[in-house]
């Protein structure tokens, strides 16, 4: 009998209710209070309290190192893309407006902000995920039953 | 010379060439970071600063024949939207920077080999990439809180790339903790300051706050903003006694990244006092013409002959080279406190010549580190005859940063006395003299063990080493440069007297 039990079940309803708030908090960045970043903290919360409760090796199993590392460049290079495709339209870097020319109601302004807000949300759950194993994974100083 | 570059890019490259020299680097240093290997992160390195030097190629070009360029990101005009604002000024320092960004990563891959552990060597290009495209952001970009954000992408990217030569000397990670704690003071000072200045003017915008700040000039608020800004300016700079940082990072990082610090980061730091001193800030006000005199002019002498003092006693190479940075810092500084155009043509000449002088000299200590794992001075002994030509290219650069006929150091300290003098300030002319002095008492000391110290015999043969051909040729090209440009300094003296002129006529307002 796991003495964790009560947390295991709570936690197994929470996690999926966690990351559909972040990514909601994703969507609705570009027009009330939250954005990329918040969402970001809020996706990788989720998988913390993953790893708090299941133990590490499971975390590392759900979401691996390898995932996370590449998931911190490749959120920078979605920001950055974003900005490339722009200019390769014609405009000038970053100018949201060239995504969807024909819109009356800045439509592109919208979709730009959301991609470029998704580039800061990799990045930022990335970085927030590899900075926890990293610290997690250490070997203590001082061996456990020496305390 | 400048202006035959015009126009050699297609127009879709050369109307954003300001941006892209800033953001191809930026993007490419996620790319190094997934690199598997580090000979393919130094390729991505190298795309990166060879696309940043060629678009800065053509954003002179651009500056040189049409003025200034403006170019407002997303489309959103300044001042509301952040600007991307070159003028003279900024385009020699750009210039400067891609260009011994270019050379340092073509030196790098021996050395970076040699000191960062296998599985951090793509990392640590991603890092440099991040911190030269930081470095390009500060000059480029016409916005006083987006300034404050790429200073910050550099310095923190500049913390992590010292602290990385923790596999050759543990020294090197207090080095980066002091350096990031003075380095952030710094950047808040800066931040600070930007502050006040939106407070008092309600603007972020480096030309419209300065077409703002005459008018308020005389409120405490704008008064503490310049204190602030100047101090936090001053400690990125390197300005005296706010060198603390320096020795100690020059000295412990990979060889590369001293290379590439000493020749771009701190002359970026002093771009941006002479963008605030002369341009934001109206320069004939009362608070900012006393910190000419007893801020940057006494400040300066103090520090070129104090960090030259210091630099004697010194028995780490590197270190010693960082301290005589401590000091060219102070001709700089000196330059900007004469406060006239002459002035500020000496200052921005040295500062491209210091690049020179410091990266030849660092490079062939970073040689030298890799051939024979030099750090001492008592180290150096008997090179001439083991490494001949990288010492002749190390002796060319110590005899330049001494000033001695025959090197661009000359023309440095000539320009910069003659620029004291003819503002009466004899006793900074002799601070000059009495600073080169020492300079050569310090580099007597290092070329006296190359020159005339005991050769090495390792089983009665005398030890032949050659330094490999990626780091040799830029040496040498700084090296000659030292040479070249004392026998025509026209090119870079123009780049200098634009630069001068830009930051007096205001140019950014």
């Amino acid at each position: 009998m796991n003495p964790h039990l009560v947390l295991r079940v709570v936690s197994k309803l929470l996690i999926p209710i966690i990351v559909i708030f972040g990514f909601y908090v994703h969507f609705h960045g570009d027009y009330s209070p939250g954005g990329g970043f918040q969402a970001g903290v809020i996706i990788a919360s989720a998988v913390i309290l993953y790893a708090l409760i299941f133990g590490m090796d499971a975390a590392r199993e759900a979401v691996p190192a390898w995932f996370v590392r590449a998931g911190s460049a490749i959120g920078v290079l979605i920001y950055g893309g974003t900005g490339f495709v722009t200019w390769l339209l014609g405009g000038n870097f970053l100018s949201y407006d060239m995504l969807d020319p024909e819109s009356t109601h800045h439509a592109g302004q919208h979709l730009g902000i959301l991609l470029v807000e998704l580039g800061v949300l990799t990045t930022v759950f990335s970085v927030m995920v590899v900075i926890f194993y990293t610290f997690a994974s250490r070997a203590p100083d001082i061996p456990e039953g020496e305390w | 010379m400048i202006e035959a570059l015009t126009s050699f890019l297609p127009p879709i490259l050369a109307d954003h060439a300001v941006v892209l020299a800033v953001v191809i680097p930026l993007s490419l240093a996620p790319v190094a970071a997934i690199m598997p290997n580090g000979r393919l992160g130094w390729l991505v390195a190298l795309l990166g600063t060879l696309a940043a030097a060629i678009l800065t190629l053509s954003v002179a070009g651009d500056v040189a024949q049409n003025g200034i360029i403006s170019y407002a990101l997303g489309d959103w005009a300044p001042p509301h939207g952040i600007e991307f604002r070159v003028d003279a000024l900024n385009a020699a320092v750009l210039i400067l920077v891609s260009a011994l960004g270019l050379l340092g990563v073509v030196y790098a891959l021996p050395s970076v080999a040699d000191e960062i552990a296998r599985d951090k060597q793509s990392l640590f290009y991603s890092a440099f990439l991040v911190c030269f495209a930081g470095l390009m952001g500060v000059a480029s970009t016409g916005d006083a809180f987006n300034m404050f954000v790429f200073l910050e992408i550099s310095s923190i990217s500049t913390y992590t790339l010292v602290g990385m030569g923790a596999g050759n000397d543990r020294r090197a990670l207090t080095a980066a903790y002091n350096y990031l704690i003075l380095g952030t003071i710094g950047a808040t000072f800066f931040v600070i300051g930007v502050g006040f200045l939106y407070m008092a003017t309600g603007t972020l915008n480096m030309a419209d706050i300065a077409e703002r700040l005459p008018a308020v000039q005389d409120s405490r608020v704008v008064q503490a903003a310049f204190a602030f800004i100047i101090v936090g300016l001053g400690l990125k700079a390197a300005m005296f006694p706010l060198h603390l940082w320096l020795p100690n990072a020059y000295a412990f990082a990979p060889n590369f990244v001293t290379v590439f610090l000493a020749s771009t980061a701190t002359k970026v730091a002093f771009y941006t006092l002479i963008r605030f001193v002369f341009d934001i800030f109206p320069s004939d006000a009362p608070f900012v013409q006393v910190s000419f005199l007893w801020v940057f002019a006494v400040l300066g002498v103090i520090g070129m002959i104090a960090g030259s003092i210091q630099a004697i006693f010194q028995n780490d190479a590197r270190r010693l080279l960082a301290f005589s940075s401590v000091a060219q810092v102070g001709y700089m500084m000196l330059g900007l406190g004469i406060g006239t155009m002459a002035g500020i043509s000496a200052g921005v000449l040295h500062l491209l010549n210091h690049a020179m002088m410091k990266g030849a000299l660092f490079m062939a200590l970073g040689i030298f580190a890799l051939r024979f794992g030099v750090r001492q001075i008592s180290d150096l002994s008997g090179l001439a005859r083991t490494m001949p030509a990288t010492s002749v290219a190390f002796t060319v650069g110590a005899l330049s940063l001494v000033g001695v006929p025959m090197t661009v150091g000359f023309w440095s300290k000539w320009y910069l006395v003659g620029a004291a003098l003819d503002a009466g300030w004899w006793w900074a002319a002799a601070a000059v003299i009495i600073s080169s002095l020492l300079a050569l008492a310090y580099v007597a000391r290092l070329l006296a063990a190359i020159w005339v110290g005991k050769v090495p015999v390792h089983r009665g043969e005398e030890i032949r080493s050659r330094a490999p051909l990626t780091m040799a040729v830029p040496l040498w090209i700084l090296a000659a440069a030292n040479v070249v440009f004392f026998f025509d300094l026209s090119p870079v003296l123009e780049l200098a007297r634009a630069a001068a002129e830009a930051a007096f006529a205001g140019g950014i307002r």
